[in-house]
């Protein structure tokens, strides 16, 4: 069984977006720190190695869509045992929009061949759409099982999942192949290994062009960026409110709150 | 960008090329990120409650041992990860910068320890000893202080008598780290309690501390390093197969000297991480605190303590891995590892010090670590030499009354193909 896990390159957790007159947006990390695996996709990326640890699967290529410097995550993936990456870099690709990128991961995910799972992360820290996997899923014509929270069994070309959805839990079953996007209740990501880290930075990663997949990412996109503008600041006061004991501050305050209509 | 500057080496004593290198690889940083995640994900969160209960992280070893921290610089062929030693130095840096007790552990179980055996060890002992250490099967120690000499090795008591495929050990240590957790000692006794000069008469062992008559046992209200742990170890009529002998008889006083400059390389590179830690805790505070109107992050006299700090930082580090790149190119490095472990525990101490000034009232609390940095700091400027003795080695050398002869056995240079091939 053939598994890929879909990753992305992100800013770190706290780096801070900030967007110039001029439309740039910037993601500089106020403490340096460097680019990171999207937080998210390490429960895809440790569901993968787990799906080689207890349900059979023989590869676990992981696979991204990005600039050079998305062979970071692919390296971090590879450290923690996986056991292949892909980067699928173009220009022609700069700027794709979710349904851009889903198309040019289906079309990868087609060339790997034979791919019987595609994880995701339930979103990425930085745009937060949380649609890349479903939109991949329509394009390769797989099911989507969205928010899993535990992989339960994978026999007779059948899986069977826990999904985490609002009101609940449900377990539902689906033919294989299906794309499946993890929440972090379904793992404990490990760390990279030491023998994984060097294994990592010696491998060599494929890269594949929009001429290897016969796709075009921006011509697909269907967002268009056409204004980018910083928020405005929300403007607000701090007022701490003074009195003798705790129940005439609490008077004051609910003054307060019926005076701004709040109450 | 993944620079760092590694000063000229001069006057190289074989004839090696002077080099200037200001590489780190991908491999060594990612090793060293891995190890800082994970203190800043398992360790950190609960440091300051095992260091009130002064006990240590019930995480710090086992886990340690299972992602192969205690096994990193040691050849896969001997259990170990096969990295370099400069990358032993990144880490312990990282380690430290959590908690010093982390680094502590390198120290004794990796420095004194098992470095001592990869460097003196005969190839039967470094597979019944370094392989289950460097796979963190089992953990180290290093018994040299005794509670009557610390800085004066060659005046030590315990004793060991030949009795015939055996020795039996008596003696007792003090302020060991790791005294109650360690499975192997590298202990040191007199084989020849007259010898002259008497440091001639030391003998290494290693001492298993389940061999009948070994006793161990914690010392409690320590200064720092609350969370980690430091003991003693009694040997009373300890019966000791003569295959535990570590080199030759008389060797001890070497061993434990060469033990000593691994031991200190992983003290200096964790004193750095200590400075950064002061740093990046300063830096924070600095801008989130006010008065006058403004951060004191604004102030010059706040600034000036900051630039101490990287200052510091910078030249602590420029010394370990100097220390860490000879060591790598098999080249003696005595007095180097000396310097940066000197430089790098006392500007470590100032630089806590520094830190809780900048953190006022708050940083005299445990509600902030600096306050632990500042413990912790202060017991790295007694062990491994202290800083006294570390001045009178700086300047023996300089005045040329000291000098390192060859040794029997040298620390092997880092051959990444020796060391990565998984035999
Ligand atoms: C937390 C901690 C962990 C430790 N872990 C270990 C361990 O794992 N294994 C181990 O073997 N030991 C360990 N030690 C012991 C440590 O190595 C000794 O404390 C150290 O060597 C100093 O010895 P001492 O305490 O006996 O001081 P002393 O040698 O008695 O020195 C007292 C003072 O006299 C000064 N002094 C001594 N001789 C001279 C001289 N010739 N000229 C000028 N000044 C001098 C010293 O610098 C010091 O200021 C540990 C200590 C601590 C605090």
């Amino acid at each position: 069984m053939k598994v890929v896990v879909c990753t992305k390159q992100t800013p770190s957790t706290t780096a801070v977006i900030t967007v110039d007159d001029n439309g740039h947006v910037s993601w500089d990390d106020p403490g340096g720190k460097p680019n990171v695996v999207n937080p998210w996709d390490e429960y895809g990326i440790e569901e993968g190695i787990l799906l080689k640890e207890n349900h059979g699967a023989t590869d676990v290529i992981a696979l991204s869509l990005g600039d050079e410097d998305s062979k970071d995550a692919l390296k971090t993936a590879l450290a923690m045992g996986c056991t292949e990456a892909i980067l699928v870099s173009d220009e022609a690709f700069a700027g794709s929009d979710t349904l851009g990128t889903a198309r040019v991961l289906a079309a990868a995910i087609n060339k790997i061949g034979a791919v019987q799972v595609a994880l995701f992360g339930k979103q990425a820290i930085d745009g937060d759409t949380g649609q890349t996997a479903v939109q991949a899923a329509r394009k390769l014509g797989w099911t989507p099982l969205t928010f899993v929270s535990a992989v339960k069994e994978i026999s007779d070309g059948r899986i069977t999942v826990e999904r985490l959805a609002d009101d609940g839990k449900e377990t539902v079953t689906a033919p294989l192949p299906v794309v499946i996007s993890t929440v972090k209740e379904i793992n404990e990501p490990r760390y990279p290994s030491f023998m994984g880290i060097r294994k990592a930075n010696r491998a060599n990663i494929p890269v594949w062009t929009a001429a290897d997949l016969d796709v075009d990412g921006a011509v697909g996109s269907k967002v268009d960026w056409s204004h980018i503008y910083a928020m405005p600041p929300r403007e607000g006061a701090v007022e701490i409110i003074e009195a003798d004991s705790v129940d005439e501050q609490a008077r004051l305050l609910a003054d307060k709150l019926f005076e701004e209509k709040v109450i | 960008m993944n620079s760092f500057f590694i000063p000229i080496i001069q006057n190289l004593q074989n004839g090696v090329p002077t080099m200037l290198d200001f590489s780190l690889t991908e491999e060594q940083l990612s090793a060293a990120k891995m190890v800082k995640d994970f203190g800043e994900k398992e360790i950190y969160p609960t440091i300051k409650e095992y260091d009130r209960k002064q006990e240590m992280s019930p995480n710090a070893l086992p886990r340690m041992a299972e992602l192969g921290i205690l096994g990193i610089n040691i050849p896969v062929r001997y259990g170990g990860q096969g990295f370099d030693y400069v990358t032993l130095g990144l880490v312990c840096e990282e380690l430290e910068r959590v908690d010093s007790t982390l680094r502590v552990v390198m120290s004794v179980h990796m420095g004194l320890n098992s470095m001592g055996v990869l460097q003196w060890g005969t190839e039967e002992q470094k597979q019944r000893f370094l392989a289950p250490q460097a796979r963190g099967e089992k953990y180290a120690g290093f018994g040299l202080t005794e509670p009557g000499v610390g800085s004066d090795v060659a005046g030590m008591a315990s004793t060991a008598r030949r009795d015939g495929d055996d020795y039996i050990i008596n003696g007792e240590k003090m302020w060991i780290s790791l005294a109650t957790k360690a499975h192997h000692i590298l202990w040191f006794a007199k084989t020849d309690p007259d010898a002259n000069p008497p440091h001639k008469g030391i003998t290494a062992f290693m001492v298993e501390t389940d061999m009948p008559g070994v006793t161990t046992g914690d010392i409690h209200d320590k200064l720092g390093v609350r969370a980690g742990s430091t003991g003693w170890v009694n040997c009373q009529d300890v019966r000791v197969p003569a295959a535990n002998r570590i080199g030759e008889e008389g060797e001890g006083f070497k061993i434990a000297m060469s033990c000593l400059d691994n031991g200190r390389y992983t003290v200096a590179s964790g004193a750095t991480g200590l400075i950064r830690a002061s740093l990046e805790a300063s830096l924070k505070y600095a801008q989130e605190r006010h008065t006058f109107g403004k951060p004191i992050a604004q102030y010059q006299l706040i600034q000036q303590k900051i630039a101490w700090m990287q200052q510091w930082y910078d030249v602590a580090r420029l010394l370990y891995l100097r220390s860490g790149w000879m060591k790598n190119q098999g080249l003696r490095n005595t007095r180097e590892t000396s310097i940066a472990k000197w430089y790098a525990t006392d500007q470590s101490f100032k630089a806590a010090h520094e830190a809780i000034q900048v953190h006022g009232a708050y940083g005299y609390s445990d509600e902030y670590d600096v306050e632990r940095f500042l413990r912790n700091s202060r017991g790295a400027i007694i062990y491994e030499g202290t800083s006294e003795i570390h001045q009178l080695m700086q300047a023996g050398y300089a005045f040329g009354w000291r000098k390192d002869k060859p040794l029997r056995c040298e620390l092997p240079a880092y051959d990444p193909d020796f060391w990565q091939e998984e035999d």
